[in-house]
């Protein structure tokens, strides 16, 4: 219940490090998660202790000895180096989609809202168009013409996505551009691209960094049944997906820890990206108003 | 025009027995930005039966509050002290049954009457809902009853209009439409919450007669909330003013402009623009109006912004007292008698 | 069209009018500003006095009719950044709501001082200093100034609006129903401050309203708008105290006063209309 009375006066401040520790021990769990992700997906090359390569079948299926303290797969590598290394392609792969299509999504987004009428239409009707077509098959689609791998794999997926985020974001545009605040600057002469990149995105950056956190997470499972399938990342590079997929018949075997230990990552971060942006999301939208 | 009653017991000649409203020493906290904070501090008054009463104040006064803690919709977590008592029975101990007789017999009009019917029901079934569910009235008898209430707002077509939905009908037709289902259920007392506050003028001024005439009509009793001073006296036998979450004064309607008794409602009167006369500045109150929790708790709340304040107005809150047939929390009450009133800002050469 | 004899009027908008589809929200209205002289548009919901504000500022484009400032021509939207921004120092306005009409995520000083950069091509610190003084017209201080618009009130955030719209230095101001949403005592603060500003700088106000005890203190001329017509002008005072046309008349007889009391007239029932869209 609104009582009108403004709070004290607290002077804006660049609150990102404030904002994480005010979401709570789940928030700080998520984020310690993201950043152990992040952290392995730079320096994992270096801090793998072997090869994740190079195999040796003699080696398969062996559980956790010595210094592999997650064992062996398939073909005998070391899983946990694996994990570290395959860290760069799966987090990697799902930002790539993120940044493109949260960037293609909201400039369309905004657009329409600004110009409204005729444009908006033309849009949300090409978005349409695109709805139409799932991921996976715009991802088949992409390997058939540029060659399987994650490049062809991350394109199809923004491509996927790039309608929903417009979507979702249109809406929060179209009540920023409606609000006196704007009229008030078209009235003084400021120039469309200025009040966009300035207030309009700015006010609902909220928003888009819930968005981005949500995609995130999608995008890392489709990216993994996208590998799982053969058509992204391609072996012996080793990726959480591709690891499942080749450790798969493992399970049934009585050797589950390769490909569960790939799927525990896979999890953990989707998880962990969806608290942490759910948080971050409330304790924005709180502090607007 | 009856006697104005004092606050505290009806002995005053020509009044009647027991008040059918008795609010006292009413006070509520609030969870605001998760703290608890006072949001009515000791609020008092009493309405009697058939009789109109203003409650006026600005932003923060508690005017709002006051209205829903009568009607029982304060937010869950609020904490109540003090006692409502309607026709002798304690209102904020009423549950279930109990409680919906009570709120047939006490209607509330509210500001926004868009924000208070389902859009997506026809007007007919928003009217005859209460009458069927709580009286037992069978649908054609409250369809006709719906028809002729429609026609003393000034509605002729009642049957048409119960089969329409909110949104075919302009903001004054709705607030009328309002005002006619409140008054169906025979209530024996009417909460207006600024019902004419988004009307325009003109409108206002049409949905206040209706109110005005209808309310005598059928003996109501009535509390009219707004910020409006003018409004509230036009139609108000006695006025209640608050500030800050307190009520600062009770007054005859007719003499609130001539005689205030309290600093505030002076100040308040004197701050509008004259439609008569251009000033050359209006005078304006200093620093904003203040809420309940915003409020000093060992001084008189108004006292900041007060012209007459002295040392005393800042060592305690001050108590109602009775004063003139009226009551008012001004600690410098009887003093000021005779000045406050009558004023505007200065004419223009 | 009032004729004060000497300059040429600041602004002259003749024979607007505006269609939306089927709806004539303005038709045939013209009125002129004199340089100096307020002039106040006053009408209900329906009236067509918001649109008429918007079309003055360009936010909305006349179906037909012309509007010209300055002694530039305003009817069509401009066509360069550079018209945009003249046209900027030439016409302001200050809308009605204080919780919208600023940017949630800026300071009262970072809003004045886009503006002014956006206008002129200052160094910071001749922009500090004009920001302090737009800050200090508008009576707000320094730590008010550095706040954002969610720890401020309603009067406050007005008060931010004002400057903003003054930091353009604009020769006219349009009020648009712009102290309706505030409490009675801080309206009376703002009015006063609106009175004080226009006696520092010589703007002329356009003040669009329906609170005739706003007009008559604020005001010069009047027009009264009814349905998109013109149906009444002349001096304020004149109009209120002496009202010609019937609408007038029961507008002026619908205002809450001392010793004021409502009068229903007849019946109206069916002849209620839905306002424009």
């Amino acid at each position: 219940m609104s009582t009108g009375i403004p709070t004290a006066i607290e002077a804006p401040r660049f609150r990102a490090l404030t904002s994480v520790r005010a979401t709570g021990a789940a928030g700080i769990a998520s984020a310690i998660i993201l950043a152990a992700a992040t952290f392995a997906a730079i320096f994992g090359p270096l801090l793998a202790p072997y090869d994740p390569e190079l195999p040796n079948l003699s080696l398969a299926w062996i559980g956790p000895i010595g210094g592999h303290l997650l064992g062996f797969d398939v073909q005998g590598r070391d899983v946990l180096s694996r994990l570290l290394v395959g860290a760069q392609t799966s987090m990697l792969g799902p930002l790539v989609v993120v940044i493109v299509s949260m960037i293609t999504g909201a400039v369309l987004a905004v657009i329409a809202a600004w110009r409204r009428g005729a444009a908006d239409a033309a849009i949300s009707s090409g978005l349409d168009i695109l709805f139409a077509f799932p991921g996976i098959l715009l991802a088949v689609l992409a390997t058939a013409v540029f060659g399987a791998g994650l490049p062809a794999a991350a394109i199809a997926l923004s491509l996927a996505y790039m309608p929903y985020v417009a979507r979702v974001l249109r809406g929060a545009a179209f009540r920023e551009r409606s609000q006196p605040y704007v009229a008030a600057l078209e009235v003084q002469g400021a120039s469309a691209t200025s009040i966009c990149l300035r207030h309009l995105i700015p006010n609902m950056l909220p928003l888009i960094v819930a968005q981005a956190t949500i995609l995130f997470g999608y995008a890392m499972v489709d990216l993994a049944a996208i590998s799982f399938l053969g058509l992204g990342v391609q072996p012996p590079r080793p990726d959480w997906g591709v690891m499942i997929s080749e450790n798969e018949t493992g399970i049934v075997q009585g050797y589950p820890l390769p490909a569960l230990s790939a799927g525990v990552c896979i999890v953990a971060v989707v998880i962990a990206v969806n608290v942490l942006g759910e948080r971050l999301f409330e304790h924005a939208e709180a502090g607007r108003r | 025009m009856s006697d104005p009653a004092a606050v505290a017991a009806p002995e005053s000649p020509g009044a009647t027995a027991t008040p059918l409203l008795d609010v006292a020493g009413l006070s509520v906290l609030l969870e605001i930005n998760g703290a608890k904070r006072p949001v009515l501090r000791d609020v008092s008054l009493t309405v009697r039966p058939g009789e109109a009463v203003g409650l006026v104040g600005e932003s923060g006064s508690g005017k709002s509050m006051t209205a829903r803690a009568i009607d029982r919709l304060l937010p869950r977590g609020a904490e109540v002290t003090g006692s409502i008592r309607f026709g002798g029975e304690d209102v904020n101990g009423l549950t279930g049954a109990g409680l919906r007789r009570y709120r047939n017999q006490v209607a509330m009009i509210f500001q926004d009457p868009r924000a208070h019917t389902n859009p997506v029901r026809r007007i007919g079934d928003f009217m005859t809902e209460a009458l069927q569910a709580n009286l037992a009235v069978p649908a054609a008898e409250a369809r006709r009853r719906a028809v002729e209430m429609l026609a003393q707002v000034g509605i002729d077509d009642g049957a048409k209009r119960l089969r329409q939905y909110p949104h075919q009908m302009s903001g004054g037709m709705l607030q009328r439409v309002m005002i006619a289902a409140a008054l169906l259920t025979k209530p024996r007392l009417l909460l207006a919450d600024e019902p004419t506050t988004a009307l325009d003028v003109t409108t206002q001024a049409e949905v206040m007669a209706i109110l005005d005439g209808l309310r005598r009509e059928f003996g109501l009793a009535m509390l009219f909330i707004t910020h409006d001073l003018d409004l509230a006296a036009a139609i108000c036998d006695r006025t209640a003013v608050m500030y800050a979450g307190q009520i600062v004064e009770i007054r005859a309607s007719a003499l609130l402009h001539d005689d205030p008794l309290h600093p505030y409602t002076a100040a308040l009167a004197a701050a509008r623009p004259d439609i008569t006369q251009t000033a050359h500045r209006l005078r304006a109150i200093p620093g904003r109006p203040l809420s309940a929790f915003e409020a000093p708790p060992q001084e008189c709340a108004f006292a900041p912004r007060c012209p007459y304040a002295t040392h005393i107005c800042r060592t305690a809150v001050p108590d109602l007292a009775e004063l003139d047939g009226g009551v008012s929390r001004c600690a410098r009450a009887h003093e000021l008698r005779g000045q406050l009133g009558g004023l505007r800002g200065a004419p223009d050469g | 069209m009032a004729e004060t004899g000497n300059a040429a009027p600041v602004l002259q908008a003749v024979g607007l009018r505006k269609e939306f589809g089927e709806l004539v929200a303005v038709d045939d209205v013209s009125f002129d500003l004199p340089p100096g002289r307020s002039l106040a548009i006053v009408g209900e919901s329906g009236s067509g006095k918001t649109t008429i504000a918007r079309m003055i500022v360009g936010l909305e484009r006349p179906t037909n009719g012309t509007i010209a400032a300055c002694g530039h021509d305003r009817s069509r939207p401009a066509r360069s950044t550079r018209d945009r921004r003249r046209r900027g120092r030439e016409v302001q306005i200050v809308f009605q709501d204080p919780y919208t009409s600023l940017d949630p995520r800026q300071t009262a000083e970072a809003t004045i001082d886009e503006v002014l950069r956006l206008h002129h091509g200052w160094p910071a610190d001749r922009r500090r200093a004009r920001t302090a003084e737009l800050i200090d017209l508008v009576g707000l201080d320094t730590r008010q100034s550095r706040a954002l618009p969610r720890s401020l009130s309603g009067g406050q955030r007005q008060r931010v609006a004002i400057a903003r719209a003054l930091a353009a230095q604009p020769e006219i101001l349009i009020l648009d129903e712009s102290v309706a949403a505030l409490d009675v005592s801080i309206q009376a603060q703002v009015l006063n401050l609106l009175a004080d500003i226009r006696d520092h700088t010589q703007v002329s106000y356009i003040l669009i309203s329906h609170d005739l005890a706003v007009v008559r203190q604020l005001t010069d001329e009047a027009i009264v708008l009814h349905r998109g017509k013109v149906v009444e002008r002349g001096p304020t005072a004149q109009v209120l105290d002496d009202p010609q046309h019937p609408y007038t008349q029961r507008l002026r007889a619908s205002v809450p006063r001392p010793g004021w009391k409502p009068r229903r007239r007849g019946r109206p029932g069916t002849g209620e209309e839905t306002g424009v869209p």
